[in-house]
């Protein structure tokens, strides 16, 4: 069995969001930079808990980005995994950059392909979908949890007001979620062997992007907060009711 | 040519965020000079044609069975021939869990750049651009289009519901696809509860409440308000509420009209997923707590005294 994880970089939860060159970049100045938390703690871990559970499983693990995205990589790599991939591109879109992973995950055979439900920048929730259609897989979203039995994939995934059980034959792309996996935090022994797994370069296809951003934007500052007794319930209902019409 | 809109009918039964989503296609269609088809995939309940009140001109209903596929690649693989058949060039989705699963299989068999979590109509002047909501709600970003077939999925309460519209026409049409590939062997509905993320209003509560137990009045306050109850990360963790509470950047992102907050600090990763509610109540012991600086009204207090108390007051205004 040979499993891909898409990893992405994302900003520190607590990052400063600010844009610069008019509004039209991001201004990473001061940024930590993460490994996006869905990718992490649901399709990594659970991943590698396939392999630990299962030893012969092959488990690679693929980013696209420039060479800054290394240090994010080879912390994927402290949690678990045999060896990466980075894709040389500074990616403009979803499509262009799932249009190179799709070209990797046809090269390498991968039986299973597991992304994070979206990642915590653009949040575009699109990824798996888009590898799954490139190269025409089963496409399996939102999942909270994944077991392999009998070569088939077992998968849960979030319906509108529960979950369904679905089975699919691989290879199949699954989008992970919360419930499929619980966070872990890699060890020394992970962290000294990360340092040795092998992470190659691969030169990207050329794929045109289909969007791109033309500017960012803040919402606007809230006006301050309008303080309450706490023996003065009423008026604040009043408030929703008659001032803020909301009740 | 036309704007499709995918009509999001889980289980037949057709949502809110549908009617938004039809509104917003037809606003756009009258805004290019071209037809809103509305899209029902499969049976659905009540008269399609009174979805015209939201101002689409004609309604196209897939059947078969493919078209209750459970399959999203089987719904994405009609929806490519519908595109050709209704000479789309625009499809609009929402951004909900089918959406999510279906739109970007559309766009990739398509070659068709996709906008997820829009919360507005395009601006044609520069190019086809959107505006959608980034970095977890704290940022939104402007996107061009530049495919010929442009792909939208809206988010859920961002879109103002059109109403007056006169009759749609209905058609229906059969389509084939390719076989499913994925076969549902349990379903498990959790219950009839009110969807979080359609919500008008939800009562949300963190660690503050001390423990599970005490959610009884938080529960309490969100019935009497007809309202969805969410709740902070932590207290997902802890099991002491189901994940699908969890809002947050790493859980869900919601924007009722009205959300409340009852001993929750603010955490940023906490108001990345809120911050779009229209008007934020907060009420928390602490003075200092960050919450304050993201809401509209606030009461500094003990939320086992003013929940109950506010539960009171609020059946009082609704005379129950
Ligand atoms: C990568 C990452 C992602 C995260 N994602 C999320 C996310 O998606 N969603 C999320 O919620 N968190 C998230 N967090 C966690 C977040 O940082 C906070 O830890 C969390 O939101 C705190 O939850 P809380 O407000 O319930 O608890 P606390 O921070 O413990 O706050 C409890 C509050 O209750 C008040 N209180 C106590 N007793 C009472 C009382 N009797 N009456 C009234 N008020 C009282 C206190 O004053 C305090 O403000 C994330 C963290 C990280 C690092």
């Amino acid at each position: 069995m040979k499993i891909l994880v898409c990893i992405s970089k994302t900003p520190d939860t607590t990052a400063k969001i600010a844009f610069t060159d008019n509004n039209t970049k991001f201004d990473t100045a001061g940024v930590q930079w993460i490994i996006n938390p869905y990718d992490e703690w649901y399709a990594l871990v659970r991943a590698i808990e396939i392999k630990e559970s299962k030893p012969d499983t092959v488990l690679h693990l693929a980013t696209v980005g420039v060479a800054d995205a290394d240090p994010i990589i080879r912390k994927a790599l402290a949690l678990g995994g045999d060896e990466a991939f980075r894709i040389n591109l500074d990616g403009a879109d979803s499509f262009q950059v799932a249009f190179q992973l799709a070209q990797l995950i046809a090269k390498g055979g991968y039986d299973l392909i597991l992304t994070g439900k979206e990642t915590i920048d653009f949040n575009g929730s699109s990824l798996g979908g888009l590898i799954a259609g490139i190269n025409d897989l089963p496409y399996i979203s939102l999942a909270t949890k994944l077991d392999i039995a009998d070569a088939k994939a077992i998968v849960t995934r979030e319906i509108e007001g529960g979950e369904e059980v679905c089975e699919v034959n691989f290879p199949v792309v699954v989008s992970a979620q919360k419930g499929m996996a619980e966070a872990r935090i890699p060890n020394m022994r992970g962290i000294m062997a990360a340092r040795t797994k092998p992470l190659t370069v691969v030169e990207p296809v050329t794929q045109e992007p289909l969007t791109s951003v033309t500017a960012f934007e803040l919402p606007p500052a809230k006006a301050g907060v309008k303080l309450i007794a706490p023996d003065q319930v009423e008026e604040l209902v009043r408030l929703l009711n008659q001032e803020a019409k909301v009740l | 040519m036309s704007v499709l809109i995918i009509i999001d009918a889980a289980e037949g039964s057709i949502k809110k965020s549908a009617f938004e989503a039809l509104s917003y296609g037809a606003d756009l269609a009258a805004q290019l000079g071209v037809t809103a088809t509305g899209v029902a995939l499969g049976k659905t309940e009540g008269d399609l044609s009174a979805l015209g009140q939201y101002g689409v001109n004609k309604i196209v209903q897939v059947n078969g069975d493919q078209a209750r596929s459970d399959d999203p690649s089987v719904l994405a693989s009609l929806l490519t021939a519908l595109v050709t058949r209704e000479q789309a060039t625009v499809v609009v989705f929402s951004h909900s869990l089918a959406g999510k699963a279906i739109a970007p299989l559309l766009s990739a068999k398509c070659k068709a750049g996709l906008v997820t979590g829009a919360v507005g109509l395009p601006t044609t002047e520069n190019g086809f651009v959107v505006k959608r909501s980034v970095f977890s709600g704290k940022a939104f970003a402007h996107v061009r289009i530049d495919s010929a077939l442009k792909l939208i999925s809206i988010n859920p309460n961002s879109y103002k519901i059109n109403t007056g519209g006169s009759a749609a026409t209905v058609e229906s049409v059969l389509l084939t696809a390719a076989a499913p590939r994925i076969t549902i062997t349990k379903k498990q509905k959790s219950s009839n509860e009110l969807l979080l993320t359609e919500a008008e209003t939800v009562v949300s509560a963190g660690r503050g409440m001390k423990g599970p137990e005490n959610w009884g009045m938080i529960e309490e306050l969100a019935n009497v308000m007809g309202a969805a109850t969410a709740c902070s990360r932590p207290v997902a963790d802890a099991h002491w509420r189901p994940h699908n509470e969890h809002v947050g950047q790493t859980g869900i992102a919601i924007a009722p009209t009205l959300y409340i907050a009852i001993g929750i600090s603010g955490a940023i990763q906490h108001l990345a997923g809120v911050n779009r509610s229209k008007v934020i109540v907060v009420i928390n012991k602490d003075p200092e707590a960050p919450f304050f600086k993201a809401a509209d009204y606030g009461i500094v207090g003990d939320a086992f005294e003013v929940v109950p108390a506010f539960t009171a007051a609020v059946k009082k205004l609704k005379g129950v």
